[in-house]
């Protein structure tokens, strides 16, 4: 297995997908020449050619819905939108259309589009550059929404984003492209809507996703100095959510701590919170606890910016409080 | 106002303008470009973080049009606008305390490069969504138009952010309500690494504006006098004929997208020939070829900017960082 960082897995999926099947095209601001905001795309303009790698002007509405029109006949476009913040501008395309199409004509059409985005904090961008909406879209039926923690994951459900015949949001984040990991040599794929365990433990259980998971599995490290075990699941999918193995590990830790980049209200801990609440009340010895973003739109100032991102230590903090 | 082509104007003459406001202009380009070398410098540094994009080579684009504006107008512009908030008059300390993120900063630290405000000098923002700030600055030219005010809305905008909605939406309805309102392009060519031919159907953004009668023009950016001399004309013609104007200045970044862009998209060649262009050096010449200038003088505006350059680091350094307390300050009112 080769140690390989989470942009050079995405790199790679891409690379593979458009070997494979000439029918899946990438477009986006930049991704070209430029190779990308975060270099995802590296490469693949010289090895593709325009006509499948396609440099766009800044419209993320057109390039949304130019995506959507392929894909209704059976292209397989992967759309990078420069970061998730810039979606805002084509939520339209993305939530009265990409998640509507297939149902609204009575499953008589589909549309297999990807649409690849980074989001996340942590680097001085502000308030309008900094954001984590993957709930926006994981509140919406029609609509698969993935966010990978690791190159291994990244790379194998890019590859199964690319082929599922669902529109499919994969979220990235920009504080992870340079994380590395081991990813198998031979083809693998991982599904789209499965959690996995990333840490067994027996005391506690973290559940996160994307840079949450992260910061849980760090945070799990230290709690094992102490003696305390944590297990970690990541949980990947957010639409669907995996909640067989959400409910599985908390039967079996009694505790939990969800963790997550973005605001916590109405987020995507607190719908782990509502699913723990329906499924495994009975088995809590605790009540659950989440850590978050702070909720105020992200702050230039470094010292502010620190104060609002969540960190191990308020990982800690939370478990500590209900062990 | 009359749709013209950059070639087929000649200069503009200096003995249009006084002694004094050729002066001005050839320091305050000066001191912007010095200010953006240092806030390079700063960024590597680290005293600077976030994105931070500069407007080294568009120092006459900024000067000559914001000189022919009246603290009666209001300024709007993307996040490429250090420059912009110095020449409106936001104390060059105040701009870098800012891009160091302290509480003597134009947004209290919470903005950063991209943000500047100064609703006191109506510099009402830096924006970082491109094209967003469009319809807002037509907003503005409609609450002047509803209240009777004097001022004009002047939107200033990269070239790239012609092609996204907000701006079409913008242009029509700023000519259907007839707003006070005045479109500055800079074009520097690029948005990011994409050339303006790949990413415009029409790269002469200044036709664009024909689409929705608006009248427009286009101005050697490089050329202070002539942006100057246009955004007079302009401003004059949207007071009078009450509706908006569309100017499109031809500019070039000398440096990248931003401070950490090598900008390898572009040739050695063509960032040299545009260097000869270099607005502060062509106001320069033809100061000292007019005998209204000479080494000596350059060298002490030079030595003046350096050390004003250097108060506005020592004002950032001394300004404190927000306290952590104050997080949730200005989320609501
Ligand atoms: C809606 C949106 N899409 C993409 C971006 C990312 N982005 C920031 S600046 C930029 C290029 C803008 O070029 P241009 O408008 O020509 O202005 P310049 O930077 O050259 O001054 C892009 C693509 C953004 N900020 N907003």
């Amino acid at each position: 297995m080769a140690v390989i960082a989470m942009r050079e897995a995405l790199n790679q999926a891409l690379r593979e997908e458009m070997t494979r099947d000439g029918n899946v095209f990438v477009m986006g601001e930049d991704i070209g020449v430029f190779e990308g905001s975060y270099k995802v795309t590296a490469g693949l303009l010289k090895e593709f050619g325009e006509r499948r790698v396609v440099d766009t002007p800044i419209a993320e509405e057109a390039i949304i819905g130019t995506g959507i029109g392929a894909a209704m006949l059976g292209l397989r476009p992967v759309l990078e939108i420069m970061t998730i913040n810039f979606i805002l501008v084509a939520m339209d395309q993305v939530v009265n259309h990409a998640a509507k199409i297939r149902y609204m004509f009575g499953g008589e059409v589909g549309v297999p589009v990807t649409i690849r985005t980074p989001g996340g904090g942590g680097q001085q961008l502000t308030a309008q550059h900094s954001q984590s909406l993957e709930v926006f879209f994981a509140h919406v039926p029609g609509l698969r929404v993935v966010a990978p923690s690791t190159p291994k994951d990244a790379k194998g459900m890019l590859k199964a984003a690319i082929r599922d015949d669902n529109p499919v949001i994969f979220i990235e984040n920009i504080s992870l492209y340079n994380t590395r990991g081991e990813v198998p040599d031979e083809e693998y794929l991982i599904p789209l809507d499965k959690a996995e365990i990333k840490r067994p433990g027996r005391d506690i259980t973290f559940i996160g996703h994307s840079k949450g998971t992260l910061l849980a599995l760090e945070a799990a490290d230290r709690l094992a100095q102490e003696g305390i075990e944590a297990e970690v699941l990541d949980l990947r999918s957010l639409r669907p959510l995996d909640c067989d193995a959400i409910v599985e590990s908390v039967k079996r830790t009694h505790r939990a701590v969800l963790v997550e980049e973005g605001w916590p209200t109405y987020g995507i801990t607190a719908e782990v919170s509502a699913t723990l609440m329906e499924h495994a009340f009975d088995y809590l010895d605790a009540p659950v606890k989440r850590v978050g973003g702070i909720e105020v739109p992200m702050p230039y100032s470094k010292p502010l910016e620190n104060a609002v991102i969540p960190s191990v230590e308020r990982v800690l903090e939370a478990a500590r409080s209900i062990l | 106002m009359a749709t013209t082509v950059i070639e087929t104007k000649g200069l503009i003459s200096l003995d249009r303008f006084s002694l004094e406001t050729l002066h001005q202009f050839h320091y305050q380009m000066t001191f912007i470009r010095r200010f953006e070398e240092k806030v390079n410098e700063m960024y590597t540094r680290a005293k600077i973080g976030g994105y931070c994009h500069l407007n080294v080579g568009e120092e006459g684009s900024i000067v000559g049009s914001i000189s022919a504006l009246t603290p009666d107008d209001y300024i709007y512009t993307s996040y490429r606008e250090h420059g912009h908030a110095i020449a409106r008059g936001i104390p060059p300390g105040v701009v870098m305390a800012e891009l160091f993120g302290k509480e003597g900063g134009a947004a209290h630290g919470r903005g950063g490069s991209m943000h500047m405000f100064d609703p006191g000098r109506h510099f009402m923002g830096g924006w970082a969504i491109v094209g967003a700030h469009l319809p807002i600055a037509a907003g503005a030219a409609f609450a002047i138009n509803y209240r009777g005010d004097a001022g004009v809305s002047v939107c200033y905008l990269g070239e790239g952010a012609t092609n996204i909605g907000a701006f079409h939406e913008t242009l029509n309805v700023a000519k259907l309500w007839k707003l006070p309102a005045l479109f500055i392009v800079i074009n520097n060519l690029y948005e990011m690494g994409t050339p303006v031919e790949k990413a415009s159907s029409v790269p002469e953004q200044y036709k664009k504006a024909a689409a929705y009668d608006i009248p427009s023009e286009r101005v050697d950016g490089m050329d202070v006098l002539a942006v100057h001399d246009a955004t007079q004309r302009a401003m004059d013609h949207i007071r009078r004929e009450r509706e908006p104007v569309f100017l499109e200045f031809m500019a070039y970044r000398f440096r990248g997208h931003s401070v950490i862009d090598p900008g390898r998209y572009r040739t050695e060649e063509e960032v040299k020939e545009w260097m000869l262009r270099d607005p502060i050096l062509m106001l320069r010449e033809r100061m000292v070829a007019a005998k209204l200038l000479d080494d000596a003088a350059i060298s002490a505006v030079e030595q003046r900017v350096e050390t004003e350059v250097q108060a506005a680091v020592d004002f950032a350094e001394a300004s404190p960082f927000p306290d952590v307390s104050t997080l949730f300050d200005y989320v609501y009112a």
